[in-house]
């Protein structure tokens, strides 16, 4: 279901994905956004309540300019769950989503219930950078995200249009959503999160494809270190979508550990 | 009509099959294709050209900013203006510009240009660019989505520094600063004209319409491309009853005068090559970072200069192409008269910038144009625009006014048997002429 959310007296407007019922979820997207219909957040909704906004800057949602660092993100989202009715949730971050999920839950030790991070930003290593997406040219996108960017998945979300119009809609908008990940991801994807992770006290689990070729799998040795209840599960023959290459494994281990 | 001899430093001994082989001449260019040694001599060939210019009676010497760029060799324009400043007399300083949101605090750029335009006697004409995305964004770093904002900041805050009459504080987004208190101030008062580089993006038409500055469109796909933009330009300053003065529309072109139009292609069709194929050669995903520009901009449909689309109007392109399509004024000074009186009117523009040394063009051919230009093309276009005022030169102290730097006597030595300047490189760099 689709609804509109106002915040702060329509500072915020948002498009948000609500999906089933149960125990509280909130889904923070990516650099990507949200697909019109995500499945594998309906396979979640068997089991929770799901909320999932488009974060402001991405598809309808509205107020990008309110929000220029981390801190805003962060707050962003208080008000947003206070506002939801669910002061804690359990979190579940994807990419640059995994991120911010992170920094909610630092800030706020009281704001996750549980924290599933899923391939986080948030971090850099020099000895494995991560291949800059900003410069990257529409034809190498699914290689950079897809274990098997032949798949019909890949190439479903990485097409390019052949008509003019629909390429300058989908190059807008790409440029309305990245515009705004920059914010957190430019031109390095770390904003401190290194020194606030140990205030991390939700039980945490990181699920990282195999074969993430954005944001390497070493890179999970920079939570599991410095998040005291943290574990980490490694998802065969996926890439940095694992959502859509995976869905089944990743939802199954979602679902385990926010059950369990 | 007022002329700027303008300067974009390029490297010019990029290998051969640098676009098949290389990445992107910006941003990522392999530090070995630099040998500093050649830079050395390219440097110091390249001062004594924008001298030679001043000399052939040129309104103003160009010099603009790019970062980790092999056709841009100038980080640091100011520097190159400070080394013209001693070594000219006449022709204005026109640093096109300085990036003034990558200057932490942006009171550097006021404070450099206060001392250039002491300096040089009032000879500065100020330059701030939003800069491009290769620069900003990619080299320097800067997000693109806050890029503009903190523009506009550092524009504030510099020309409050330029004009205040007391010590202030400045409480900015981006810059904060108790003690706000220019030593050196300009000369030129309240401060020196200014002129802002764009490269379509429409929300600049609006910034130089609403603070009356010049608006510099240094486009190297020459007057037939360029005049979509120089509409836009005039279609808002229209809208905002502005004067439609030509001073306030400042336009790059390339132009090369040889003594025929058959000698021209000869003398630089080469030249030209290498400009737009290896020069302008730039990695498409470093051309416009996500959020450089507005979607607003997106949608009028201006497009970069460089990256994919820029290079797919060029694919092909041989001499005839890049004449008849206008991307160079080029044969003899006869055909260069015409061609570039018939481009400026219909630019409606007054500030020619005029890109002489271009791509690979060696010393000698450089002289040669800027000679033939000046004696044979210049003096028969100056009645242009004569109805209206430039309000966008500098104001100058009087020439006599202007300080002489005292005369400077090199020690001779001998090399070879030759004689040379003790200054190792200067003897070479004069001798190619």
């Amino acid at each position: 279901m689709n609804t509109t959310q106002k915040l702060l007296n329509g500072k915020f407007s948002l498009e948000m994905q609500v999906y089933g019922s149960g125990e509280p979820l909130l889904y923070l997207h990516g650099a990507g956004g949200l697909m019109p219909v995500e499945p594998f957040l309906e396979d979640l909704g068997a089991h929770f309540k799901v909320y999932a906004p488009q974060f402001p800057g991405y598809g309808e949602s509205t107020g990008s300019e309110h929000i220029d660092d981390i801190a805003d993100a962060v707050l962003f989202y208080h008000e947003l769950m206070d506002e939801l009715g669910i002061p804690t949730a359990n979190l579940v971050g994807h990419s640059m989503g995994g991120m911010i999920a992170a920094e909610v839950a630092a800030f706020d030790v009281h704001r996750a219930r549980k924290l599933v991070l899923i391939a986080p930003a948030g971090f850099w290593i020099d000895e494995v950078p991560i291949p800059d997406l900003f410069a990257a040219q529409l034809t190498e996108i699914a290689g950079l995200l897809f274990h098997d960017p032949n798949s019909a998945a890949a190439q479903m979300m990485t097409a390019i249009p052949s008509d003019f119009k629909a390429l300058e809609t989908m190059y807008v908008e790409r440029v309305k959503r990245l515009a705004t990940a920059s914010k957190f991801l430019w031109p390095i994807p770390d904003r401190g999160l290194k020194k606030r992770a140990y205030r991390i006290a939700a039980p945490t689990l990181l699920l990282w494809g195999d074969d993430d070729k954005l944001i390497a799998p070493a890179y999970a040795r920079e939570f599991t270190s410095r998040i005291k209840n943290s574990k980490l599960e490694i998802i065969k023959n996926a890439g940095h979508m694992v959502m859509y290459e995976q869905q089944e494994a990743l939802v199954g281990a979602i679902r385990k550990f926010l059950k369990g | 009509m007022k002329f700027t001899w303008f300067h974009l430093m390029p490297y010019r001994f990029l290998p051969e099959d640098f676009k098949e082989k290389y990445h992107s001449v910006w941003v990522d260019i392999p530090r070995d294709l630099y040998d500093p040694k050649i830079g050395h001599r390219l440097y110091n060939d390249y001062l004594d050209q924008l001298e030679y210019a001043d000399s052939m009676g040129f309104d103003g010497l160009g010099v603009n900013e790019h970062h980790q760029n092999a056709y841009g060799l100038m980080p640091s324009p100011n520097i190159m203006a400070a080394a013209l400043s001693r070594r000219t007399r006449n022709a204005s300083l026109v640093v096109l510009g300085n990036s003034i949101a990558l200057y932490n605090p942006p009171i550097r750029v006021a404070e450099e240009f206060a001392m250039l335009d002491v300096i040089s006697g009032g000879r500065l004409v100020a330059g701030f660019p939003v800069g491009t995305s290769m620069d900003t964004n990619f080299c320097y770093g800067e997000i693109p989505a806050t890029i503009r904002e903190k523009y506009y900041e550092a524009h504030d805050l510099i020309i409050k520094a330029w004009t205040a009459k007391d010590v202030f504080s400045f409480n900015g987004k981006y810059t904060k600063l108790r003690y706000v208190n220019l030593w050196p101030r300009p000369l030129q008062q309240p401060h020196p004209p200014i002129w802002i580089p764009g490269g379509g993006s429409v929300e600049t038409y609006d910034f130089c319409a609403d603070h009356g500055y010049q608006y510099s469109f240094l486009s190297f796909f020459g007057y037939i491309a360029g005049k979509k933009v120089a509409d836009g330009y005039w279609e808002v300053m229209a809208k905002k009853n502005k004067e439609l003065n030509p001073y306030s529309l400042g336009f790059a072109q390339v132009v090369s005068v040889a003594e025929t139009d058959e000698q021209a292609e000869k003398d630089y069709a080469a030249h030209m090559d290498y400009f737009y194929n290896r020069c302008l050669h730039v990695y498409n995903g470093f051309a416009d970072a996500p959020g450089y520009r507005t979607v607003k901009t997106i949608k009028a449909g201006m497009l970069g200069q460089v990256g994919e689309q820029a290079a797919l109007r060029r694919e092909g392109l041989k001499w005839k192409d890049f004449i008849e399509q206008g991307y160079v004024i080029a044969g003899s000074p006869k055909t260069v008269r015409e061609r570039l009186r018939e481009a400026m009117k219909s630019l409606n523009c007054g500030h020619l910038m005029i890109l002489m040394q271009i791509g690979s063009m060696p010393p000698e051919l450089v002289r040669k144009s800027t000679n033939l230009f000046a004696t044979e093309v210049m003096p028969y276009m100056r009645d242009l625009w004569s109805d209206f005022e430039d309000k966008w030169s500098p104001k100058r102290m009087a020439q006599d006014d202007i300080a002489m730097p005292a005369a400077v006597h090199f020690q001779k030595t001998e090399v070879n048997g030759k004689a040379r300047a003790a200054i190792p490189g200067a003897a070479e760099v004069r001798g190619a002429k």
